[in-house]
């Protein structure tokens, strides 16, 4: 345990991203592959499930801490983070733990699964005892399912490529799709044969950056396939052995979770890999992104459900044909194939993405600004001779959104945040004006820099009206054009109105608060784009 | 005896303020930070060592008398003393006598030792007005030569890979601490202005620092590598830091206690290091007074007034403002005051 906690003190403490790959490089030269395949585990991302109730961790830290509940709770709010706020409250003990990280893992941790209250209590409280401050912040992360720290699993890969020799894409490969963290994985994953093969394993995604440049910077426009950027669930599908296998791109297997797209899977010849888009479609269009959100998380999919929000599989990219991995081929040449492939199948639930027409920039700049009338959050740039790349990489492949539609609203309560944001007022909700009084309309949280953040904060202190637990009302004074995505009718909303991805683009200083926009504004607004869904 | 009026603390009897936030007649200051020495006031009073600080923070031509730690100061029908509240160089707690009945305000302090100030000292009294900055059992400081040899391979490790390593702090207080505690033999030592006023008010308050040059002279940054800055908080990422190239940027203060507040300003290293008491500093020091009446302001006051009345002690929460080390973190100039 010290040793990673070591590491992963030393990746929190810098935003290098070299001296992070060298405290990672240092990690794996000296971890024991059993050590370094939990490691890998979890800085890429995959967390262990919670075991513990939250409720029963609180209660412990304050009992071992010497405290009363409601001064734990007042301790968790300021700190916003549970695993931190109990390493804080717990007396430091002087001791340190020598044992190796895998047995914290598997004697402990997995350990605590179907035991009773006492037996999870008595682990904790003895973890608790044996481990330093570090330590414990580490063990707190893993127990409360919430570890992450800054490294990506890109700079996981980069560190485990300059340690082994392996190439790092053949490493991304090898880390896709279900893999059990044993030494016996991380001496496969670090080997230098690459002729392994699993038959679920989906190919890492290639992203997308979003453009700010003109496209005219980009050439010629006919280099470049268009298409629509749709506002659904990216996801990898899969044929190989007879087998049919829906990942999304959080690498999560999608199984029994759309039923219709692994039907049609099935048909789909062995050594098969297609890259997409799941989304809500009905009558030749996607229906609106909620409409998904009914079949997101849904582990039994009923008949009615199916039938009210029936799913395709736009199609974007065919990634392995006939079991040979063609991400390098020309995109043109992929697409062909691809648009081949789909042809020869009965019509179902597959769907070649459409390419809009791209002669010139100007009829894909008229393109964009009717996406989101089409139900598109603008269109992806795709040069026709990329091939298809790990990981988000500038160059090939860019995304070009619609600008996002705008509101001005005022600032109305305010909500300490967690995390990095903790003990700052950084999350807000803000009203618009129906007749004289605000009616909340949005929550955002992202958008202001640093020193914005502290300026707000330092206002909701100061003009504090009224106080809901963490919640405060504050005087309506400040304005903030807030940008968003996507705007729908709600019956969830005290407004009547939803709207997706909501930030602060801009704080309004030059604007009053009587000066914000009003609901009869925002209804107009909400006409304007919605014209498909309201017929 | 005291009363909170919309300028600050107010004692009838003596007819003055303390650490008024609006001009008045006579004040009271117990340091000279500026949430607590406000301009304008016709008279001050303060400690005989927090004179030269004060002096430098007020407006030119103030009327201030000093006053020794510990000496009797007869105002109105009030007997005033003052006592060292091991905050900064002269801070003090006040110690208001009427009457056979005796209050103690705290203003900022700490209990942890501090070779630039004298050490705070528990005064018994009937009510004590406390502080409660870092009043929530998360903030238990580490051991001081801790977090100075932690700051210190810092330095070393910069030093050797050719960085400048900056190391802000508040200027007044904050930065002299850090001075005291540098191992001198690592590097130079550069300060920002701000930081370097204060400090020659330190060391002609007879206190002793290591040699320090003023960043302003630097004229190339050949002449900052290997090199540490002390500087002001608001001095990150300004232009004024620009001109030391590749760096290290550290924070010292009671808030770098909380991973959070150590990401939110992306810093590379945050060092727990404060002026105020932590969770056990101020029960103890409550504790110590042996009041049975106690005030709590500026702070955690909600969670540190439930604990003392579940322990059977009279508290209540004081709205003042005062902002306690948040003013570090918040600040965006030297001086509050134009």
């Amino acid at each position: 345990m010290k040793a990673f906690a070591r590491l992963y003190t030393a990746l929190d403490e810098t935003t290098s991203t070299s001296a992070k790959v060298a405290a990672l490089v240092a990690y794996f030269s000296s971890a024991p592959p059993s050590d370094a395949a939990w490691a890998v585990h979890f800085l890429s991302g995959r967390r262990p499930k919670r075991l513990v109730s939250s409720g029963r961790l609180r209660a412990w830290a304050a009992q071992e801490a010497g405290i009363p509940d409601w001064l734990f709770e007042e301790s968790y709010h300021a700190v916003g983070d549970l695993a931190e706020a109990i390493t804080l409250v717990l007396p430091s003990t002087g001791t340190s733990s020598e044992l190796p990280l895998s047995h914290w893992v598997e004697e402990r941790l997995l350990r605590l699964r179907g035991e009773d209250d006492d037996v999870q209590r008595e682990v904790m409280i003895q973890s608790w005892r044996e481990l330093d401050t570090h330590e414990r912040f580490v063990w707190n992360k893993l127990i409360t399912g919430s570890f992450r720290v800054g490294a990506s699993q890109q700079l996981v890969t980069r560190a485990l490529g300059e340690r082994s020799g392996v190439p790092e894409g053949v490493l991304s490969h090898r880390l896709m799709g279900a893999w059990e963290p044993t030494p016996e994985f991380f001496q496969r994953l670090t080997a230098a044969d690459t002729s392994d093969a699993d038959i679920s394993r989906p190919y890492p995604f290639f992203l997308a950056h979003p453009l700010e440049a003109d496209p005219a910077t980009l050439g010629a426009a006919d280099e470049w396939i268009v298409e629509w950027k749709w506002d659904g669930i990216r996801a990898q599908l899969i044929r190989r052995a007879g087998r049919t296998f829906l990942w999304s791109r959080g690498e999560e297997l999608l199984a029994g979770r759309f039923p219709e797209i692994e039907e049609s899977g099935a048909l789909l010849p062995d050594g098969t890999a297609i890259d997409g888009e799941l989304l809500p479609w009905a009558e030749g269009a996607p229906l609106p992104f909620a409409q998904l959100q009914r079949r997101i998380g849904r582990k039994i999919v009923g008949r009615k459900i199916l039938e009210d929000v029936p799913v395709v599989l736009v199609a974007y990219d065919l990634l392995e044909e006939s079991g040979v991995d063609i991400r390098t081929l020309p995109l043109s040449q992929r697409r062909n194939r691809m648009a081949a492939l789909l042809q020869s199948l009965a019509p179902g639930r597959l769907i070649l993405a459409p390419a809009v027409p791209s002669p010139d920039w100007e009829t894909v700049a008229t393109a964009r600004e009717a996406a989101r009338g089409l139900g598109a959050e603008g269109v992806m740039l795709k040069r026709l001779t990329s091939a298809y790349g790990v990981g988000r990489r500038r160059g090939d492949w860019w995304k070009w959104k619609v600008d996002p539609l705008t509101v001005d609203a005022v600032l109305i309560y305010a909500q300490p945040g967690s995390g990095k944001r903790a003990g700052l007022f950084t999350d807000y909700t803000f009203g618009i004006w129906e007749g004289d009084h605000l009616v909340p309309f949005a929550k955002a949280y992202s958008g202001l820099t640093d020193q914005e953040i502290r300026k707000v904060d330092a206002f909701v202190r100061r003009n504090t009206l009224e106080k809901f637990g963490p919640v405060r009302t504050v005087k309506p004074e400040l304005v903030f054009e807030l940008a968003f995505e996507g705007i729908q009718r709600s019956s969830r909303h005290k407004s009547g109105i939803a709207v997706r991805f909501p930030r602060m683009a801009r704080w309004r200083t030059d604007k009053k608060a009587e000066e914000a926009d009003t609901i009869e504004r925002v209804r107009e607004l909400l006409d304007s784009v919605s014209g498909r869904e309201k017929a | 005896m005291l009363t909170l009026t919309s300028s600050g603390l107010y004692c009838q009897a003596g007819d003055f303020f303390i650490d008024p936030w609006e001009p008045v007649d006579r004040a009271v200051i117990t340091h000279a930070h500026g949430d607590h020495a406000t301009w304008g006031s016709r008279a001050y009073l303060t400690s005989r060592t927090g004179l030269g600080v004060l002096r430098a923070r007020l407006e030119p031509g103030a009327c201030i008398q000093a006053a020794e730690y510990g000496e009797q100061v007869v105002l109105g029908s009030t007997t005033i003393r003052l006592h060292p509240a091991g905050h900064i160089l002269g801070s003090s707690q006040v110690r208001i006598e009427h009457a056979g009945e005796i209050w103690v305000v705290s203003g900022d302090y700490k209990t942890d030792p501090d070779p630039t100030c004298t050490p705070f000292e528990p005064v018994r009294c009937h009510t004590f007005v406390t502080e409660s900055t870092f009043g929530l059992p998360i903030y238990r400081w580490p051991g001081q030569e801790q977090v100075f040899s932690e700051i210190n391979s810092w330095w070393r490790a910069n030093a050797a890979a050719g960085k400048t390593s900056l190391l802000l702090g508040y200027a007044l207080g904050k930065a002299q601490r850090l001075l005291a505690g540098l191992d001198a033999g690592i590097g130079p030592i550069l300060t920002h202005g701000a930081v370097e006023r204060m400090t020659s008010l330190y060391r002609e308050g007879g206190v002793e620092l290591p040699a320090t040059r003023y960043a302003g002279a630097a004229d190339s940054r050949a002449d900052a590598t290997g090199a540490i800055v002390i500087a002001p908080p608001y001095a990150d990422a300004s232009i004024w830091s620009r001109r030391f190239g590749d760096h290290s940027t550290g924070f010292a203060s009671g808030w770098m206690m909380v991973r959070g507040a150590r990401r939110q300003r992306s810093l590379d290293r945050g060092f727990a290091l404060s002026d105020h008491v932590d969770w056990p500093g101020l029960l103890a020091a409550i504790e110590a007074t042996g009041a049975g009446e106690v005030w709590v302001t500026h702070g955690y006051t909600g969670p540190v007034v439930r604990w003392l009345k579940e322990r059977g002690l009279h508290a209540q929460a004081i709205a003042t403002r005062f902002e306690g080390e948040r003013a570090e973190v918040t600040e965006t100039s030297e001086d509050p005051h134009p």
